[in-house]
């Protein structure tokens, strides 16, 4: 690999749209020789956003469905984990600090947003290190880091640990929910509520543990996937070569994305992953216990898990249960690909981005908000809804 | 939340390197990277660079883009 550039003018053909045209050409012949519908599940939720954004939906044949899956880390977050991190960033002395996306997640009771418009310290960084830079200003004070993120983000809340305890950063603690992809995919496929044709896989994710982490789970349940890039053209490239997989009754892992993942992925990563942090069980909001899908500090780093600086079973025996009025919102279906945002009866209606019911609608990532956000331009030409301000 | 930015290194400085994302100059912890070098492209996830990327690999695929384009225009 040397430091040759790829030039701008690449980046661009990346989303040029005459190429765009031609890839779509390609989908449509092969979509017709299959003669069936499928069904492809975009896992991430960074996918679930460019989809919307370059309108590919309409550039692909009716036959050819492009279904949200439960990659956005902030949709996924189980709603137990939210009221009780919200009860901690009650307690006094304490700072907490979050990525921006968690800020209007509704807890049962409150969202951080409220409790800092409520006076508590609640700040948005955009990395753990500003949550370090924090710690490292105010060492009177314990500094909470909410740790949510996939596979991309979890090396890097490592990486920030690791130079925690190298700089002896003792007021500094995380609450861990982080998820990982492929239980996940064995989860859904183990009990499909949608049959599955398909799968685009996680371009980012994959960076980290590398195309072949997802060859059990591939092999395991037959299904065609294919690890995408994020521009227009790179999706449309992955739908090409599932759609190639599919009419040739293969399943395999592919990767579309070859500029940044490989099969071994970023060892580097994976080893700072391994350091600190062990699979255990966890809970998906919508979905429910998976096996395997999340991740605990080891416990040899158990001073660094925010539940253990508190009396986390007595603060947890107050936290109210659940209000019902959730159980209207369809995210947990949204979630599996069982249904379409626009689907939820709530949609667009009582829930929109400026006050949402759901996760879905919360996040940038969100399924719902990328609907609400791209894909109303008809309703919104016919003039019935109020234009979604960034 | 995925979402990784691509930028160009310009530096590098013990456990950081800065880079430029359009135009932008960043901090970004380079532990999960360490054999990044000036001048390569990589991405950045939540203040850390995540991967290198390879020019040859996006060539590549701009390759299979051109073709998908020839294709289509000699099938028309
Ligand atoms: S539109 Fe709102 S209420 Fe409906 S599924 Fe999405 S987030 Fe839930």
């Amino acid at each position: 690999m040397n430091g040759q550039a790829p030039n701008v003018a690449a980046t661009q053909a990346f989303s040029d749209r005459a190429v765009a045209q031609a890839l779509a050409a390609r989908i449509a012949r092969r979509a017709a020789e299959i003669g069936r519908p499928v069904n492809l599940m975009e896992v991430c939720g960074t996918h679930t956003v460019a989809i919307s954004r370059f309108g590919l939906r309409s550039l692909l044949p009716p036959s050819v469905r492009l279904l949200s899956g439960p990659g956005c880390p902030v949709c996924v977050t189980d709603q137990g984990d939210i009221d009780l991190f919200l009860a901690l960033a009650r307690q006094p002395g304490v700072i907490t600090t979050t990525f921006g996306d968690m800020m209007r997640v509704p807890g049962s009771e409150t969202t951080l947003a409220t409790e800092k418009a409520a006076g508590r310290d609640v700040r948005v960084v955009y990395s753990p290190l500003n949550a370090l830079q924090v710690a490292k200003a105010n060492p009177g004070r314990l500094v909470l880091f909410y740790a949510v993120g996939f596979e991309t983000t979890a090396p890097m809340v490592a990486a920030a640990l690791e130079m925690a305890l190298e700089q002896g950063l003792t007021n500094f603690a995380i609450y861990p929910v982080h998820k990982t992809v492929p239980p996940a995919l064995a989860a859904l496929l183990a009990a499909p509520a949608v049959k599955l044709d398909g799968f685009i896989l996680p371009g980012h994710v994959s960076t980290v543990i590398g195309a072949g982490a997802y060859a059990p789970v591939v092999e395991r349940f037959h299904i065609p996937s294919v690890i995408s890039g994020f521009e227009g053209n790179d999706i449309l490239l992955a739908v090409d070569m599932l759609l190639a997989q599919i009419a040739a009754g293969e399943a395999k892992v592919e990767i579309e994305y070859r500029r940044v993942v490989t099969w071994e992925g970023n060892r580097t990563a994976q080893e700072m992953l391994d350091r600190f942090f062990v699979p255990v069980g966890a809970k998906w909001r919508g979905i429910g216990m998976i096996p395997g899908s999340g991740l605990e500090l080891r416990p040899e780093y158990a001073r660094l898990d925010a539940r253990n600086r508190f009396d986390t079973p007595a603060l947890a025996a107050q936290l109210p249960p659940p209000p019902p009025k959730l159980a209207a919102c369809s995210c947990g279906e949204v979630l599996q690909g069982i249904k379409l945002p626009t689907e939820c009866l709530l949609f667009g209606k009582t829930c929109t981005p400026v006050s949402p019911v759901g996760p879905c609608m919360v996040s940038n990532e969100g399924s719902c908000a990328a609907y609400y956000r791209y894909e109303r331009r008809p309703r919104l030409a016919e003039g019935g809804v109020e234009p979604w301000v960034n | 939340m995925c979402l990784a930015v691509p930028a160009k290194v310009v530096a590098i400085d013990g456990a950081f390197a800065k880079v430029d994302v359009e135009g932008n100059i960043r901090e970004a912890g380079i532990r999960l990277v360490p054999d990044v070098k000036v001048g390569d492209y990589v991405l950045v996830h939540a203040g850390f660079v995540v991967e290198i990327v390879d020019p040859q690999a996006a060539e590549e695929t701009l390759a299979i883009f051109r073709e998908a384009l020839k294709a289509e225009e000699g099938a028309i």
